[in-house]
C-alpha cells in the first residue's frame, strides 16, 4: 500500500508490526480486538500464536525476547485480557525485557462509562510499564506504534502498552512508515563520559583484589557486550561473578568464573565480593538478593558501576565511579584506554588474591549428600546438564528451589540461553517462556526446569505447545512441596509447614497424555539417565515428572539480614542450625 | 570446615552509621510533554516509591510545543532526593529536571487568596497587616475581605497565621512555582 493512502487502524497495526520486522505475536482474541484479528487472518507476514491465558502470552513474549535479543509482542483484548497481562508486564519491567503489548479498548465514546469489558488499562499498567499510550485518534496510531517499539528497545529495555479503542481500529487514517522514528524527547545516554571511563580504568589498574560483578545488562546490551567482557577478563585476569540474570555472559567453563553470587550464590563468589578492593559492577543493580545486609556489603571496596539507567546508580549502594551508558560501549572504551595505557595489574597481589579465592573454592560449597535410592534434586540437574551439554539447549525456569539449583548446577557458556524470572520471581513463568523460546528456535532443545507447584500456574500452555508442535521439555523437580516456602518455614517459623505441602498433585504423566504430549516419570537415580535421554529424543512436548527428595534444602544460603561472609553452607548443617540461622531482625526481611 | 562461617572469619564486616540521616526540603522544576496522564505519572511515581510531595504546581508553559512545567517541593534524605531526580528524568515524557535548591540561585513564589471575616477594629487590623505584607484586597463585603498575597511560602504562612485571631475563614493556595535566576533557562 502506498504511503499516504488511508488505512484502517487495524491495518495500520499489522503494517507497523511488519515494518518493525515482527514475525511472531503472542495473543488471545476478544471483542475489543476483533478488527485486528480480522487483519491477522488476511495476511501472512506476522504469525499469531494463540496462548491459553494472557499471562502466558506475556511470558512467551519474554522468553522470545530474552532468547533472541528482539522485542516480544503481545496482543490481548480489553478488560480481563489486559488485567491478565499485568503480571507479565511487571515481570518484564523488573527484568528489563523489551516488549510491546497491544491491548484492545472499548470504543472511545464509551471510555469512562463502565462499559462491558472496560478497564482503565493505561491507569492499571502505568506503574508496570516503561511507558504507555491510549490512542484516541487513528492518525496518531502509526506514530505511537513506532514510538512504542523505540521506547521498548532503547535505553534500559522494558515493556510498553498501546491501548487501542475499537473505533480507532475501524477508523481510517494515514500510515507513516517507521523511518527515522524516535521519540520526540526520550534520548537515553548510550555512550559513557570519557572522564568516567578514565577514572574507572585508573582505579582498576591500581587494584590488588579486583572483582567483576556482572548482571542482566550485559545480556541486554547484546552479544558484543559478552564478547567484550570476555576480552577484558582475558586482558586482566580479574575474577568474575554474576547475578542470576547475567548467567552466560561469561562462560561457566571460563577459568575466571566464580559462579553466581547472592543469597544462593557460591561461597567463593560471595567471599570475593565481601573482600575485594575494587568492584566493577557491569550492568547489575545491587538487588537485595545480591547485597544481603547492606551495611556489611563489600565494606572495603571502591565501586565502579556501569549502568544505562542513571536511577540505578547510588539507589541502594553508594558507588565511587558511576559510568552511565550502554555496557558494550563502556567495555569497549575501558578496553581501549586500558590497552593505550599498557596497564597491567600488580602480579604479586593478583597471585595472592587468586590463591585466596582458590582456598574458598576448595570448600566445594555446592556439594550435597548423594543418595542411592532417592533422586537428589541437585543430582537431577547435574545429569540433565551432562546429558544435554553437547546440544543446542535453552533453559527456562519457574520460581523456587529448582530455579536456584538450576542456576547453581546448570552451566551456561553463552548469553541468551537462560530465561528466568529474577526481579519479580513469578511462578508460572517458565512453561510459557519455553513456548516463546521454542517458537524463536524451532530446532533447539528447550527445557523448562520446573517445580511441581509453579508449573501448575500456567500448565494450560501445554496445549499451546501441542497446537504449534513445539517440543518443549518440562522437567519437573517434583518434591511435592512448595520447596522454597517450606525451606523458609523451616528457617524462620519453627518448621511449621503452613500450607506449603501440595496435596492432590495431578498425575503428571496422565496429564501429559491428556494434553496429547508425552509423559515420563523417574523415581530412582538408576533410571534417571535413560529417562532423560528418552525425553531428549522425543520429537514431542514432554512433561517429565522427576520425583526428588522431598525435604532437600537449597544451600549455600545467606540468611536474610546477614552479610556475605556469614553464609550457611549446606553439606552437614543440622536442622537446629537451620532453625536458628536467622535472628529476629532478619525475620522481618523477605 | 565450619558450617556457619561467620565466627571463623576475620571481623571484616563493619557497621556503617545507621543513624537516621537528616532530611532536607528541595524544590524541583520538571519540564515534560503535556500529554494525557503525565500528571498521574509523576504523582504515581511519588506515591509508588513512597516519596513525599509537600507542594506541586503544574501548568502548560509552551502551548505550541505542548510542554508543561511542574514545580515540586519534596522532602527526603539527600540520597532519596537524588533518586527522585533520576526517577523523574527516566520517565519517557520528561525532558529535563532541575533541583533548584541544589543549584542555589533560584526564586520560589506562591500565591494565596485569604478570606477574613470581622467587623470594627478587627477589620482595620486586617487592612493594616495586609498593607504591611503588600497583600491586595480583591473582594470585600461589609463583614469580610479576600486578600491576594504573593511571596515566598513562609511569608504567605506568616500572613495566614496573623489572620487567624482576626477571623480567618478559608485559604486557597497555588503551591510553589520556582525558577532559577540569571539568563540561563531549562532544556525544553
Ligand atoms: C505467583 C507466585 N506466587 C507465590 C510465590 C511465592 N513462592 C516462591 S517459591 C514458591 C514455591 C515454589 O514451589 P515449587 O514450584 O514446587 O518449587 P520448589 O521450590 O519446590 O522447587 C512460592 C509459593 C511466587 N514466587 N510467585
Amino acid at each position: 500500500m502506498a504511503t499516504g493512502e488511508l488505512m484502517t487502524g487495524a491495518e495500520i497495526v499489522l503494517k507497523a508490526l511488519a515494518d518493525h520486522g515482527v514475525e511472531h505475536v503472542f495473543g488471545y482474541p476478544g471483542g475489543a480486538v476483533l478488527p485486528i484479528y480480522d487483519e491477522i487472518f488476511q495476511q501472512d507476514k506476522v504469525k499469531h500464536i494463540l496462548v491459553r491465558h494472557e499471562q502466558g502470552a506475556t511470558h512467551a513474549a519474554e522468553g522470545y525476547a530474552r532468547s533472541t535479543g528482539k522485542c516480544g509482542v503481545v496482543l490481548v483484548t480489553s478488560g480481563p485480557g489486559a488485567t491478565n497481562a499485568v503480571t507479565g508486564l511487571t515481570d518484564a519491567l523488573m527484568d528489563s525485557i523489551p516488549m510491546v503489548c497491544l491491548t484492545g479498548q472499548v470504543p472511545t465514546h464509551l471510555i469512562g462509562n463502565d462499559a462491558f469489558q472496560e478497564c482503565d488499562t493505561v491507569g492499571i499498567t502505568r506503574p508496570c510499564t516503561k511507558h504507555n499510550w491510549l490512542v484516541k485518534d487513528v492518525n496518531d496510531l502509526a506514530r505511537i506504534l513506532h514510538e512504542a517499539f523505540y521506547v521498548a528497545t532503547h535505553g534500559r529495555p522494558g515493556p510498553v502498552v498501546v491501548d487501542i479503542p475499537k473505533d480507532v481500529q475501524f477508523a481510517r487514517g494515514k500510515y507513516v512508515g517507521p523511518k527515522n522514528i524516535e521519540h520526540k524527547t526520550y534520548r537515553p545516554q548510550v555512550k559513557p563520559h570519557q572522564d568516567a571511563i578514565r577514572a574507572a580504568v585508573d582505579l582498576i589498574a591500581k587494584a590488588k583484589r579486583p572483582l567483576l560483578y556482572t548482571g542482566g545488562g550485559v545480556i541486554n546490551s547484546g552479544l558484543v557486550a559478552s564478547k567484550l567482557l570476555r576480552e577484558f577478563v582475558k586482558l586482566t585476569n580479574i575474577p568474575l561473578t554474576s547475578t542470576l540474570m547475567g548467567l552466560g555472559a561469561y562462560p561457566a567453563a571460563g577459568k575466571n568464573w566464580l559462579g553466581m553470587l547472592g543469597m544462593h550464590g557460591t561461597y567463593e563468589a560471595n567471599m570475593a565480593m565481601h573482600d575485594c578492593d575494587v568492584m566493577i559492577n557491569v550492568g547489575a543493580r545491587f538487588d537485595d538478593r545480591i547485597t544481603g545486609r547492606l551495611d556489611a556489603f563489600s565494606p572495603g571496596s571502591k565501586k565502579i558501576h556501569i549502568d544505562i539507567d542513571p536511577s540505578s546508580i547510588n539507589k541502594t549502594v553508594q558507588v565511587d565511579i558511576p559510568v552511565v551508558g550502554d555496557v558494550a560501549h563502556a567495555l569497549e572504551d575501558i578496553i581501549r584506554v586500558w590497552k593505550a595505557k599498557s596497564h597491567e595489574l600488580d602480579k604479586k597481589a593478583m597471585a595472592g588474591w587468586w590463591k585466596e579465592i582458590d582456598g574458598w573454592k576448595a570448600t566445594n560449597c555446592l556439594k550435597y549428600k548423594a543418595n542411592k535410592d532417592v533422586i537428589m534434586p541437585q543430582y537431577a540437574i547435574e545429569r540433565l546438564y551432562a546429558l544435554t551439554r553437547d546440544k543446542d539447549v535453552y533453559i527456562t525456569t519457574e520460581v523456587g528451589q529448582h530455579q536456584m539449583w538450576a542456576a547453581q548446577f546448570f552451566k551456561f557458556e553463552e548469553p541468551h540461553r537462560w530465561m528466568t524470572s529474577g526481579g519479580l520471581g513469578t511462578m508460572g513463568y517458565g512453561l510459557p517462556a519455553a513456548v516463546g523460546v521454542q517458537m524463536a528456535h524451532p530446532k533447539s532443545l528447550v527445557i523448562d526446569i520446573a517445580g511441581d507447584a509453579s508449573v501448575q500456574m500456567t500448565m494450560q500452555e501445554m496445549s499451546t505447545a501441542v497446537q504449534y508442535r513445539l517440543p518443549i521439555k518440562i522437567f519437573i523437580l517434583n518434591n511435592q512441596y512448595m520447596g522454597m516456602v517450606r525451606q523458609w518455614q523451616q528457617l524462620l517459623h519453627g518448621n511449621r509447614l503452613s500450607e506449603s505441602y501440595s496435596e492432590a498433585l495431578p498425575d503428571f504423566v496422565k496429564l501429559a497424555e491428556a494434553y496429547g504430549c508425552v509423559g515420563l516419570r523417574a523415581e530412582k537415580p538408576s533410571e534417571l539417565d535413560d529417562k532423560i535421554k528418552e525425553m531428549i529424543r522425543s520429537p514431542h512436548p514432554v512433561l517429565f515428572d522427576c520425583r526428588v527428595a522431598a525435604l532437600a534444602n537449597c544451600f549455600p544460603m545467606i540468611p536474610s539480614g546477614k552479610a556475605h561472609n556469614e553464609m550457611l553452607l549446606g553439606e552437614d548443617v543440622s536442622d537446629e542450625e537451620v532453625g536458628s540461622a536467622i535472628d529476629a531482625r532478619g525475620k522481618e526481611l523477605v | 570446615m565450619d558450617k556457619v562461617v561467620a565466627s571463623s572469619q576475620p571481623q571484616s564486616a563493619y557497621f556503617l552509621d545507621m543513624s537516621k540521616k537528616e532530611v532536607e526540603t528541595h524544590t524541583l522544576a520538571v519540564v515534560a510533554d503535556n500529554e494525557p496522564g503525565v500528571l498521574a505519572r509523576v504523582i504515581g511515581l511519588f506515591a509508588g516509591r513512597g516519596y513525599n510531595i509537600d507542594s506541586l504546581t503544574v501548568s502548560e508553559t509552551i502551548h505550541e510545543k505542548h510542554v508543561s512545567r511542574f514545580t515540586i517541593v519534596t522532602t527526603g534524605t539527600p540520597k532519596v532526593l537524588t533518586q527522585i531526580k533520576h526517577q523523574l528524568e527516566r520517565m519517557v515524557p520528561v525532558h529535563s529536571v532541575a533541583d533548584l535548591t541544589v543549584q542555589g540561585n533560584s526564586i520560589a513564589r506562591e500565591l494565596a487568596m485569604v478570606k477574613v471575616a470581622g467587623t470594627g477594629e478587627k477589620r482595620m487590623e486586617a487592612l493594616r497587616l495586609a498593607d504591611a505584607f503588600r497583600a491586595r484586597v480583591i473582594d470585600a463585603s461589609t463583614e469580610s475581605f479576600i486578600f491576594e498575597i504573593t511571596g515566598k511560602p513562609d511569608k504567605v504562612d506568616q500572613f495566614i497565621s496573623l489572620m487567624v485571631p482576626i477571623g480567618l475563614v478559608e485559604v486557597a493556595r497555588t503551591g510553589v512555582a520556582g525558577i532559577s535566576r540569571g539568563a540561563e533557562g531549562m532544556r525544553v
